[in-house]
């Protein structure tokens, strides 16, 4: 019996959702909405990036970034396939959702291995 | 206190007409009378060609379901009263083909149900004379919500992805498969896992939730889904990371 | 006597089957909600996606951080901003009003209800923004 890939896009959906739910708000609040609006005071820019620097820092952001797009990739291609019925893109849907979570993560890598 | 009340139903007769119709019976409004009780009074009184199932009219047997107003329900448990003034609109359950009236055809369900071996499936037969299998009640809580299941239905009427996509197994057959992998006396995960966590099987589940909100049981299919996405999940990296050990040993009575 | 093997053609009743809409999720608000939820999704990865673009303008000096900080606080961004705040609480508070389906604990007969696995989380939530609010800000 051929091993379906489902319970791995969905173990990643699960994880992404979990780390998403309970990181991602906090982050939104303080960097898009309280300290551009001047409601707390932005770190120093030292600060912050010797704070980025950390290993453990970069590790969190990537597992926080990756699993983001994997939970909205595999979500978004349920929604697409349930909401607006594009069961004949099926494959296509797949290739674009996952490949593209897998490109950013790359980047993502990328960008946090190199700060 | 109305004295009647009106029930549009939807006709269909195959050898008559292209799609169905409503039509529309005024029966007697009683507080103590359920859908079925109107509709078994439209079938002795005003039109006996309604066709529609039912059987033991205390919604035990889960032959009653039908849409009411657009929600599934047991018509046996549903009060005429809730729907005052009406008219209520009763049609047969969705995301099902319609046989003739409300009757609809369930044989995808049987199909699904018996994919998932709803049964205690042994490796090897306990004979007789080493005795019972032994259960204890906190054994038996562990699966005792999803055995209340009566069939009946409603839970794939409720359900959006059912009705999208036909090779989903479906809320009330993936709660029975829980509830046999949940007992102890069975052995037989490995087999219902294989049939199950294929593409399709259940994997087209987006927990809409809808399923459990209908049940009449409170059987919560939606949380047996879930559960067996994880367990399927954990399966899945068990088997990558550690090939060798098999699941479905099960656990011995 | 009855013949053997009489021929004779089945009776098949023509079955009306109903082709669910493509909008079938906007006729009923428990559908639309739903649909909503899933959504929430795209809100939260494109907030991941600006936030390892504002890591990588920290990286590339002060005048490509300024930039970024100073778009940050344009109306636009502010709005945008809000929308998705809105979009990842609803994400936050159904996954964990959910995470009680999925977890199910049993302690001797008695279930854990699904009320404390609930709050649970939510309490695992304050936590974590509350530490990392205090690793951000403070310095």
């Amino acid at each position: 019996m051929k091993k379906s890939m489902k319970p791995f896009w969905w173990g990643l959906f699960g994880a992404g959702g979990a780390i998403s739910a309970l990181f991602i708000p906090v982050l939104l609040f303080l960097n898009g909405l309280a300290i551009p609006l001047g409601w707390v005071e932005a770190p120093r820019d030292e600060a912050l990036l010797a704070l980025v620097k950390h290993p453990l820092t970069r590790l969190f952001l990537f597992a926080l970034i990756s699993l983001s797009l994997f939970h909205w990739a595999h979500r978004f291609r349920y929604t697409l396939y349930d909401g607006l019925q594009l069961k004949h893109l099926n494959e296509l849907v797949a290739v674009l959702c996952y490949g593209s979570a897998m490109i950013l993560t790359l980047f993502a890598g990328f960008t946090l291995w190199n700060i | 206190m109305p004295t009647n009340i009106i029930l549009e139903i939807s006709r269909y007769r195959p050898e008559a007409e292209a799609e169905p119709v409503f039509q529309s019976y005024e029966v007697p409004f009683r507080k103590d009378w359920v859908i079925l009780d109107a509709l078994n009074y439209i079938k002795d009184n005003l039109d006996g060609s309604l066709s529609y199932r039912w059987s033991c009219r205390m919604g035990v047997c889960g032959s009653c379901g039908m849409m009411v107003n657009g929600t599934p329900v047991l018509t046996c448990a549903t009060f005429l009263e809730k729907f005052l003034p009406g008219p209520i609109r009763v049609e047969p359950l969705k995301n099902f083909p319609v046989v003739r009236d409300l009757v609809i055809e369930m044989s995808d369900f049987i199909r699904k149900l018996k994919q998932v071996k709803p049964w205690i499936i042994r490796e090897e037969e306990k004979p007789l004379s080493e005795g019972e299998y032994l259960q204890t009640p906190a054994q038996l809580a562990d699966y005792k919500q999803y055995s209340m299941c009566i069939n009946c239905m409603l839970c794939y009427a409720a359900c959006p992805i059912y009705g999208l996509e036909s090779s989903f197994t479906g809320p009330a057959a993936i709660a029975l498969a829980q509830r046999y992998n949940f007992d102890n006396r069975d052995q037989g995960k490995k087999q219902r896992m294989a049939a199950l966590s294929q593409d399709g099987g259940i994997w087209e589940c987006t927990l809409v939730g809808e399923c459990s909100v209908v049940c009449p049981k409170d059987v919560d299919p939606a949380g047996a889904i879930q559960r067996y996405k994880v367990a399927s999940t954990a399966e899945w990296w068990k088997s990558l990371l550690m090939p060798w050990s098999a699941e479905g040993r099960g656990q011995s009575a | 006597m009855m013949t053997q093997n009489p021929h004779y053609t089945k009776h098949h009743p023509r079955w009306h089957r109903v082709r669910m809409p493509i909008f079938w999720w906007v006729h009923k608000w428990v559908h639309m909600k739903f649909i909503l939820r899933e959504l929430t999704s795209v809100a939260v990865a494109l907030y991941a996606l600006v936030l390892l673009f504002q890591i990588r303008a920290l990286t590339q000096g002060s005048e490509a951080y300024a930039n970024f900080l100073a778009w940050l606080k344009t109306p636009g961004a502010i709005v945008l901003h809000a929308i998705a705040f809105l979009f990842a609480i609803l994400h936050s508070v159904t996954w964990f009003n959910l995470s009680p389906r999925a977890l199910v604990v049993r302690i001797g007969k008695k279930r854990i209800p699904d009320a404390v696995i609930a709050a649970s989380n939510y309490v695992a939530w304050v936590i974590f923004s509350a530490a990392l609010a205090w690793i951000i800000l403070v310095d």
